[in-house]
């Protein structure tokens, strides 16, 4: 912002003409100043918000994870034992397990249901009946997570639920969806699925309506059809959609956390409790909030890593038109 | 990329490949996806218009034989629906006008104005995007704590206000508008506030609009945070209310918890018919703060 010229320098375009009055450049500085001092005024809200609320408290949550503190005591250095805990307390394995496997089952089911019927939604019908069709499949997003949960709840009960009438129709013996094991994850999962499938789809859509049409004409003059021409043309051209979709699907479901509180508040036994939960329990049932914060952090290592081997990966996946 | 010439005899094949498709068979199969999809909360509104000695009935009504509100009573007389509404409402509209003002802000500041540390603040911002909630949770309760809001609808509000995803989608709104526009304004005396004010912030409107659904349908839903810092039941939002109506499951009737969960759903339902373009937008445009 200085004046100060370099006698041999590249003449900068808006150096002052000479012969310039003085009070131009003094005029502009003001108005530079002013300029910045709202710029500072505009950007405050934000950047103080995402200090206060987000930075500040990463750099705790890890400072708090070598603490023992249970808020009443004062905090006494822990080193490395909450971690050690973790590491050895069989619920929390058992979380990062689940919420693992949850992840895998979730994001893979959610974007075969999206894409499916984004590809089904990409061909022929009328106008009214394809937005029809997307608005129902983007429907459930906009309802709580909590509250549809408990429906599925009632949905999914073994003696008098909906679904298992319906089974019954087709002479399938009652389920007891909320109440074994194995069952109990594959409803969380679901349930999660049914609600979240149309941010998936929404992004295929119109990751769809960008491919030019030209290209599958192209293609179907060279003899391509049906199945081929989506696994040869359609896929690697939404290759980057997809991406966007499988890294948001993983973070989101990384944190599941609504469903399985009330669908089967972690159980049976610890078959649906999720790291989410166990922070919860951990911190504001049990008050132990130094080993909620190591939960914490590793749960948001995880996140890193998962997402960092995905970009990893799909430099060799995604192609971009 | 695609130069390939055609072969001649290609296009009775171009014709054939259209028509293989089997557009009915396709036109079935969403239509029974789409049933499997508003199928929960058909029953639902179904249920929640039964009375509660039905409310098991199998197979279900669909079409109540006699529809009764009598659960919709339930609700009022169990929960306090006016309180919880207004609370939630509180919040969500709070939320979502300080998050439209912040966005529209800090969006425009880094589209149009310059200043030092404009990248790294700008990748600061970003990079929040990937923080989970639930990792900075402790420590946020204890900031609120402090600031004597644990337990108050504001510290839901406050902490709300900074959105990192709006920030990006307005400054990639702003830097959309020609520059021009600035420039012939300030040729003509205008200060960068009015610049701003008067040429660009009108302009903004509908990415405004998205920032604004996009909070309302996130905040109105919102669990897990009133969860934690909301302990005593005049302060609860219309979730945790639903929630706390599930006792309803011992003395045998569903039809109410059902009805609640209806009441709760129309704001949403609103929204979705109201501001089903913005929120489409807002999600397609690679929506990661959720």
């Amino acid at each position: 912002m200085t004046n100060t010229q370099v006698p041999n320098s590249q003449a900068p375009a808006v150096r002052p003409r000479p012969g310039t009055p003085p009070a131009v450049a003094v005029r502009r500085s003001v108005r530079d100043r002013g300029t910045r001092l709202l710029a500072a005024l505009f950007l405050a809200p934000t950047v103080v918000g995402i200090v206060v609320f987000t930075v500040v408290p990463i750099i705790v949550s890890v400072v708090l994870s070598l603490f023992h503190w249970n808020v009443i005591d004062p905090p006494r250095f822990a080193g490395g034992a909450n971690y050690r805990t973790t590491f050895t307390d069989s619920t929390v394995l058992v979380s990062f397990r689940n919420t693992l496997l949850f992840m895998v089952l979730a994001v893979a089911l959610q974007l075969l249901i999206a894409l499916s019927l984004a590809l089904a939604l990409n061909g022929r019908m009328p106008v009214w009946l394809r937005s029809l069709f997307r608005s129902a499949f983007f429907f459930p997003l906009v309802l709580s997570a909590a509250s549809i949960s408990v429906v599925m709840k009632y949905l999914f009960n073994q003696d008098f639920g909906v679904v298992n009438w319906l089974i019954g129709l087709v002479g399938v013996a009652p389920v007891p969806w909320l109440t074994s094991e194995h069952a109990a994850m594959a409803t969380v999962v679901l349930v999660y699925v049914w609600q979240q499938f149309g941010f998936s789809f929404l992004l295929f859509v119109g990751g769809l309506n960008n491919i030019p049409k030209e290209i599958h004409e192209a293609a179907a003059l060279d003899g391509a059809t049906g199945l081929r021409k989506h696994l040869g043309i359609t896929l690697p051209l939404l290759s980057p959609t997809l991406l966007v979709a499988s890294v948001v699907g993983i973070i989101n479901a990384l944190q599941v956390f609504e469903q399985p509180y009330v669908l089967t508040d972690g159980g049976p036994g610890d078959a649906t409790r999720t790291v989410v939960m166990v922070i919860y329990e951990r911190a504001f049932e049990q008050l132990d909030f130094g080993e909620a914060s190591a939960v914490g952090v590793l749960l948001f290592a995880l996140i890193m890593a998962v997402t960092a081997v995905q970009f990893r990966l799909s430099r060799r996946f995604v192609h971009y038109q | 990329m695609s130069q390939a010439t055609p072969p001649l005899k290609a296009t009775p094949t171009l014709s054939r490949a259209r028509h293989s498709l089997a557009p009915w068979a396709r036109i079935a199969a969403l239509t029974v996806c789409a049933l499997l999809t508003l199928g929960p909360v058909i029953w639902t509104v179904a249920t929640s218009l039964r009375t509660p000695a039905q409310s098991f009935d199998l197979p279900p009504q669909i079409i109540p034989t006699h529809p009764t509100t009598s659960a919709y009573r339930g609700v009022f007389q169990q929960i306090d629906v006016w309180l919880l509404a207004l609370n939630s409402t509180l919040v969500t509209a709070l939320v979502a006008v300080g998050q439209m003002i912040t966005a529209g802000l800090a969006g425009y500041a880094f589209a149009r104005m310059e200043f030092r540390f404009k990248k790294p603040l700008f990748g600061l911002v970003l990079a929040t995007m990937m923080v989970p909630l639930q990792v900075t949770i402790v420590p946020v309760f204890l900031v609120l704590k402090s600031m004597g809001l644990t337990d108050t609808l504001l510290g839901l509000i406050i902490p709300a206000f900074p959105t990192a995803f709006g920030t990006f989608l307005m400054r990639q709104y702003f830097l959309g508008m020609p520059k021009d526009l600035g420039e012939a304004a300030m040729l003509d005396g205008a200060g960068p506030w009015r610049i701003f004010r008067s040429v660009y912030a009108p302009l903004a409107t509908p990415g405004l609009a998205i920032v604004g659904v996009l909070a309302f349908n996130y905040h109105w839903n919102e669990f897990f945070r009133p969860l934690i810092l909301e302990t005593s039941s005049q302060n609860y939002t219309l979730p945790l209310g639903l929630v706390s109506l599930q006792g309803n499951l011992g003395t045998g009737s569903i039809s109410v918890v059902l009805a609640g969960v209806v009441l709760s759903m129309l704001p949403a339902l609103a929204v979705f018919v109201v501001g089903q373009r913005p929120l489409r937008e807002g999600i397609t445009s690679a929506g990661v703060n959720r």
